[in-house]
């Protein structure tokens, strides 16, 4: 049975005590998106200001638990300054890690299932300790919420 | 004066409280789905494997012992709410599912653009939906009483708000405050203004004696998995008269009279809304829990709710302070043994989530009540919630385990 430290290791902990990028940017010239988890009612406002292709900066605001807080804190720290490509191949990785077969997690080899496939240049650092996520599959959600704001709000910038 | 209940004998009805886990179940989620006790299992699987077969079609020995089986436990589940006839008793999937059929089969016959009927603010997604499809069908009006700070109705403009309405439809207990309405003046007032009363009783039918002639709505739906029964089986009671004049909701077999190639004309009460193949295990199942209920005593549970409820809010504030809100009334006399609050400003998922590593379980979200969520001011809460097998002790392990919460998040 997984513990809590798989789910709450300290640096998810510390993004949801000190969220990084919490607040607002005007819009425009920013962008505003919003994401629900209708399981639980949590809310997310992502703020993405993109100019030459690359996301200049970004605020996140709403409520919500600690892992979709800490992720989304750990999401705008990870993206801000990259180029609009790199952030989608940031949020393939980081969905590809959310999806990881049980099987994996037990020591099999994850194949024969849908798991997308990372580009394996990219690196998720810190990102990582959101892993013991996917052994609590109801929290999922919770952790991919404001990756899946930010991927819909770079599509509505892309085509306006 | 009722009995107390022997919470220590009762657990040993409920095989869930057998097994032999890493932490003893603390099951504090009953407001969502109770547990099962022997009894009903037994019932359930003793009737599969002795006499099943479908109901209302087979002449053989054991369909008609199905059939048999399934009626009278209409007819017991009747008594149990004080129904005068089991023509009366309408059996659905769920609370949800009984609305449907109210909107569906009462709204669409008798509301046009414009009608309005009265919610209120607390009411469970089962009973706003289905008049907002409504709504959007027929262009109705939607009316809602408020709720005052203490989370209690604001009856201040009912007359107002029941003006000219068709229907006042509202739950006699809330499923996330714990609130108790009061069922027979609201009744009486909405009579008064001519507005068709119903009710959502899935939160009263498990916790204390049910007079559906007492209460004196018109229409009141409350589910079996709430009550020891098995899911898959909710129940409507209507009266006959209001009953005889709705169309059905689903059609196709068992609701029908007749069926010819330009026309159909449906079944009598009760089977006119019970349209398939009914959950005949259920049903049985459903019929043994108003046993089970019967024998430890509604008057007892009902006390014994008070008495645990009472000692878990005195408990909580004493030892959390202002980092435990109640949400909803503190007073037991006007509340159930539903107890959701708010830890130390933490989210309750993580509250739930830490919870859990104790054994303790508590229900998180927005208990499919958005509107009251958004009212609060909150976007979720922490459920606890308590039945007849739950104690003090179970208390003090919720208490304990809020401590360790605190203690993890270096709160």
């Amino acid at each position: 049975m997984p513990g809590l430290e798989d789910l709450y290791r300290e640096i998810i902990l510390d993004h949801y005590r000190n969220p990084r990028n919490r607040g607002e940017l005007e819009t425009p010239p920013a962008h505003r998106v919003e994401g629900f988890n209708p399981l639980c009612g949590d809310e997310i406002v992502v703020y993405v200001d993109v100019e030459g292709g690359k996301i200049t900066d970004i605020k996140i605001g709403g409520q919500g638990c600690s892992i979709s807080q800490s992720s989304a804190s750990m999401m705008s720290s990870a993206v801000k300054g990259k180029t609009v490509e790199e952030a989608r191949a940031l949020t393939r990785a980081f969905k590809a890690l959310m999806t990881i077969h049980e099987s994996r997690l037990d020591g099999g080899d994850g194949s024969g299932t849908d798991t997308p496939t990372p580009d394996p240049e990219v690196k998720l650092g810190d990102l990582e300790a959101l892993q013991g996520v996917v052994k609590f599959p109801v929290r999922i959600k919770c952790a991919t919420l404001s990756w899946n704001t930010l991927a819909q709000g770079l599509d509505e910038v892309a085509t306006p | 004066m009722a009995m107390n209940l022997d919470v220590h004998a009762i657990r040993k009805d409920f095989p869930i409280f057998d097994v032999v886990r890493e932490r003893p179940l603390v099951f504090l989620d009953s407001a969502a789905s109770s547990q099962k006790p022997r009894a009903v299992i037994d019932a359930m699987t003793e009737y599969y494997e002795t006499t099943h077969a479908n109901v209302h079609r087979g002449v053989y020995a054991i369909a008609e012992e199905a059939t048999a089986r399934y009626e009278s436990a209409r007819a017991r589940i009747g008594r149990f709410v004080n129904a005068p006839s089991e023509r009366e008793i309408l059996f659905s999937k769920n609370v949800t599912e009984s609305m449907n059929l109210v909107a569906q089969s009462w709204g669409r016959a008798n509301l046009r653009a414009g009608d309005a009927v009265v919610l209120t603010q607390m009411e469970h997604h089962a009973n706003i939906v289905p008049w907002l499809m409504l709504k959007e069908q027929l262009g109705i009006e939607l009316r809602y009483v408020g709720l005052t700070d203490d989370g209690v109705l604001d009856l201040s403009n009912l007359d107002e708000l029941l003006d000219g309405a068709k229907a006042f439809s509202f739950t006699a207990a809330s499923n996330v405050l714990g609130t108790l309405n009061p069922v027979r003046a609201l009744a009486d007032r909405a009579h008064a203004a001519g507005a068709v009363v119903i009710v959502d009783a899935a939160q009263f039918v498990p916790h204390m004696t049910t007079d559906v002639q007492a209460m004196g709505a018109d229409l009141l739906a409350w589910t079996g998995h709430k009550m020891l029964g098995p899911t898959g089986v909710g129940v409507l009671w209507g009266r006959e008269e209001l009953l005889d004049t709705m169309p059905p909701f689903l059609g196709g077999g068992d609701m029908i009279r007749d069926v010819r190639l330009d026309g159909f004309v449906p079944n009598e009460l009760p089977w006119k809304f019970e349209a398939g193949t009914p959950p005949i295990a259920e049903v049985i199942g459903l019929g043994v829990a108003c046993d089970e209920l019967e024998r430890y005593g509604l008057d007892a549970i009902r006390e014994h709710e008070k008495q645990v409820t009472g000692y878990a809010i005195r408990t909580l504030t004493e030892r959390f302070g202002d980092d435990f809100t109640v949400h909803g009334p503190l007073d037991v006399e006007q509340r159930g043994g539903v107890l959701s609050f708010a830890f130390k400003g933490l989210h309750p998922h993580d509250v739930s989530q830490v919870l859990d590593e104790s054994g303790v379980c508590v229900r998180a979200g927005h208990h499919c009540a958005k509107p009251l969520i958004r009212c609060l001011g909150v976007g979720a809460t922490a459920r606890a919630s308590f039945y007849v097998y739950n104690d003090e002790a179970d208390v003090d392990a919720l208490a304990a385990a809020l401590d360790r919460c605190g203690d993890f998040f270096g709160l």
